[in-house]
């Protein structure tokens, strides 16, 4: 039993290292053209706002925002490498990406 | 392709790894899927191991992750259900792929959303939900030095609002509308239980941080060129402008019925009915967690074990858990009441005010219409991308229309989906 919760003891430190050593990454892409630099595990949808860049434009052209932050309001979907539509707010920075605001 | 199940739970909050936890450590065969790509729903996303500790009740994620991963169920992250074709058949897909899924016992636990209520302003940049700005900074986004103001309805703002602050803005305020003598027999019983210890650990935090929680108090309107730079605040019946980069603004939760609704789950006063053994009025669909009643963690928790026992037949077991669930109901019932909604919201939105964001439709084109389908006529509202989660609460609410029908795809993800989508609107439009 005491070996079983040091064990878990142990990979809960392990994994928290981890973490930490991810979080200290940085992630470089380019938003609208702009060079940005987040820390690892950065959403797009954040990484745009930091950018303060808009995520889209209304179909009466007003700039917008991320709304929601969890997938439901669609104001954060980009185009992404290309490819459009893509929840920014439930898509991980990676090195090299492109975004577009839409 | 198509796999088969005993068990399917969708949603991996609380309630779907309690569900999906009991019911494969029994023996079943169990598949829980997610939307996300993480575990831990609304309360723990984006929690692991080693940041358990900053969450709420981190203790319980890491005790139940570790019975989920001994119990052999299957985890499917990054896949939605977008409709449920036939019987006992869920169609789902990732970015990349679609498969069915057969099942014998289907649990949801789908989660809530908060509400977004309409006011001049509120599609400005930098006003985001209350849940959403947290949401937000969780994922990466910096709040060291924002001047933020925090307001709409629920439990949500304090803890919001004392995340934001430890996280490094300043809050220039908190302003719940529900009046001090509605609010007050909730926040009396929630001090005396368990989720008391949150909401007082928030208010303690908020004190030393010298910020004021003010009950009366609602957004008027936000203004800015292209960022929202201050907010008109109505408080206790005085109106003040208040300068800031963010305005985090919700209006409490509203249940995820989308799933239910296309399963065919008979809804009452806006959650899933359910039994004692979380059994909805379709044979073989429980469901669970904020789905038959906004009531947080540790509700969700519960009823995911009561519908994972319910589904392995040990009925004895589910109903020995029923005293407690009880209590989690008239607490979820004193909250409902507690941020019940005041009549002055419905009068924020002037002739201009966009009320469907996805289709820029005005409060004046949609305060004309007697429903959804007059709207859907004249106009898009509600058929923009987001499908209505976002208007149609507001709707319910200004216009007390009652909820948009659920069609399948519940959720279109693929871009092939979204495309396919994009392309008959425009040409229905045309
Ligand atoms: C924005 C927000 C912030 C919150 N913050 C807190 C907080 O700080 N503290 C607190 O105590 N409570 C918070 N809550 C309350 C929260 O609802 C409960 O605490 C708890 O998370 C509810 O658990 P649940 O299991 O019912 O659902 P949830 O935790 O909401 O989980 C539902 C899951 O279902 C998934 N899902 C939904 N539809 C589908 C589909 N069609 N296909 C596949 N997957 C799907 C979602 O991705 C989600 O992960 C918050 C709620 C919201 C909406
Ligand atoms: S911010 Fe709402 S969907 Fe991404």
């Amino acid at each position: 039993m005491i070996s079983a919760i040091r064990a878990a003891i142990a990979a809960i430190q392990a994994a928290s290292v981890r973490e930490k050593m991810l979080a200290d990454r940085k992630i470089s892409l380019t938003v609208n053209g702009k060079p940005v630099e987040v820390a690892a595990g950065t959403s797009v949808a954040a990484a745009v706002m930091m950018a303060g860049e808009p995520s889209r434009f209304s179909v009466t052209g007003e700039a917008r925002a991320p709304l929601c932050g969890m997938g439901i309001c669609m104001e954060c979907r980009m185009t992404v490498d290309g490819v459009p539509q893509r929840r920014g707010c439930q898509l991980l920075c990676a090195d090299g990406m492109e975004v577009q605001s839409s | 392709m198509r796999a088969r199940f005993d068990v399917v739970v969708v949603g991996a909050g609380p309630g779907g790894i309690a569900a999906a936890a009991v019911a494969a450590a029994a023996g079943m065969r169990v598949c829980l899927l997610d939307a996300n790509p993480g575990l831990g729903g609304q309360v723990w996303r984006g929690i692991g191991a080693g940041t358990a500790r900053s969450y709420p009740h981190g203790g319980k994620f890491v005790r139940w992750k570790a019975r989920l991963d001994a119990s052999g169920c299957e985890v499917w992250q990054g896949w939605q259900v977008v409709d449920a074709p036939k019987q006992r058949l869920l169609r789902v897909e990732s970015d990349v792929e679609s498969r069915e899924i057969e099942f014998v016992h289907l649990i949801l636990a789908t989660g809530a959303r908060e509400r977004f209520l309409p006011f001049p302003g509120w599609t400005l940049p930098g006003v985001m939900g209350v849940g959403g700005a947290q949401a937000m900074v969780k994922s990466g986004l910096d709040a060291s030095g924002k001047r933020v103001v925090v307001a709409g309805s629920g439990p949500l703002l304090l803890a919001v609002a004392a995340g934001l602050a430890k996280a490094g803005a300043t809050i220039e305020g908190v302003f719940e509308q529900a009046t001090r003598a509605q609010m007050a027999p909730f926040v009396l019983s929630a001090l005396a239980a368990q989720p008391g210890k949150l909401i007082e650990g928030a208010l303690y935090r908020l004190w030393t941080f010298g910020v004021p929680y003010r009950f009366d108090s609602w957004v008027r309107r936000a203004e800015g060129h292209a960022r929202v730079e201050r907010v008109w605040v109505s408080i206790g019946g005085k109106e003040r402008a208040i300068a800031c980069d963010w305005l985090a603004c919700g209006f409490h939760l509203v249940p995820n019925l989308e799933l239910p609704r296309l399963l065919g789950c008979q809804i009452l006063a806006g959650c899933v009915k359910v039994d004692a053994l979380q059994q909805s009025s379709v044979e073989g669909v429980a469901c669970v967690g904020e789905l038959t009643g906004i009531g947080g963690l540790e509700k969700a928790l519960h009823e995911g074990e009561i519908a994972g026992w319910a589904a392995v037949g040990n009925q004895a077991r589910a109903l020995s858990l029923a005293s407690r669930r009880r209590r989690q109901l008239e607490f979820a019932a004193r909250m409902e009441r507690a941020f019940a909604l005041r009549p002055e919201l419905r009068r924020l939105p002037t002739d201009s005010t966009i009320v469907c964001r996805c289709e820029d439709v005005t409060h004046k084109e949609l305060a004309a219409c007697e429903g959804w389908r007059e709207a859907k006529l004249h106009s898009r509202c509600g058929m923009g991308s987001c499908q209505g989660r976002i208007c149609g609460g507001a709707a319910e609410f200004l216009y007390g229309w009652g909820p948009k029908d659920a069609r399948p795809p519940v959720y279109p993800t693929k871009v092939a989906t979204l495309a396919a989508e994009t392309d008959t609107a425009d040409r229905a439009s045309r």
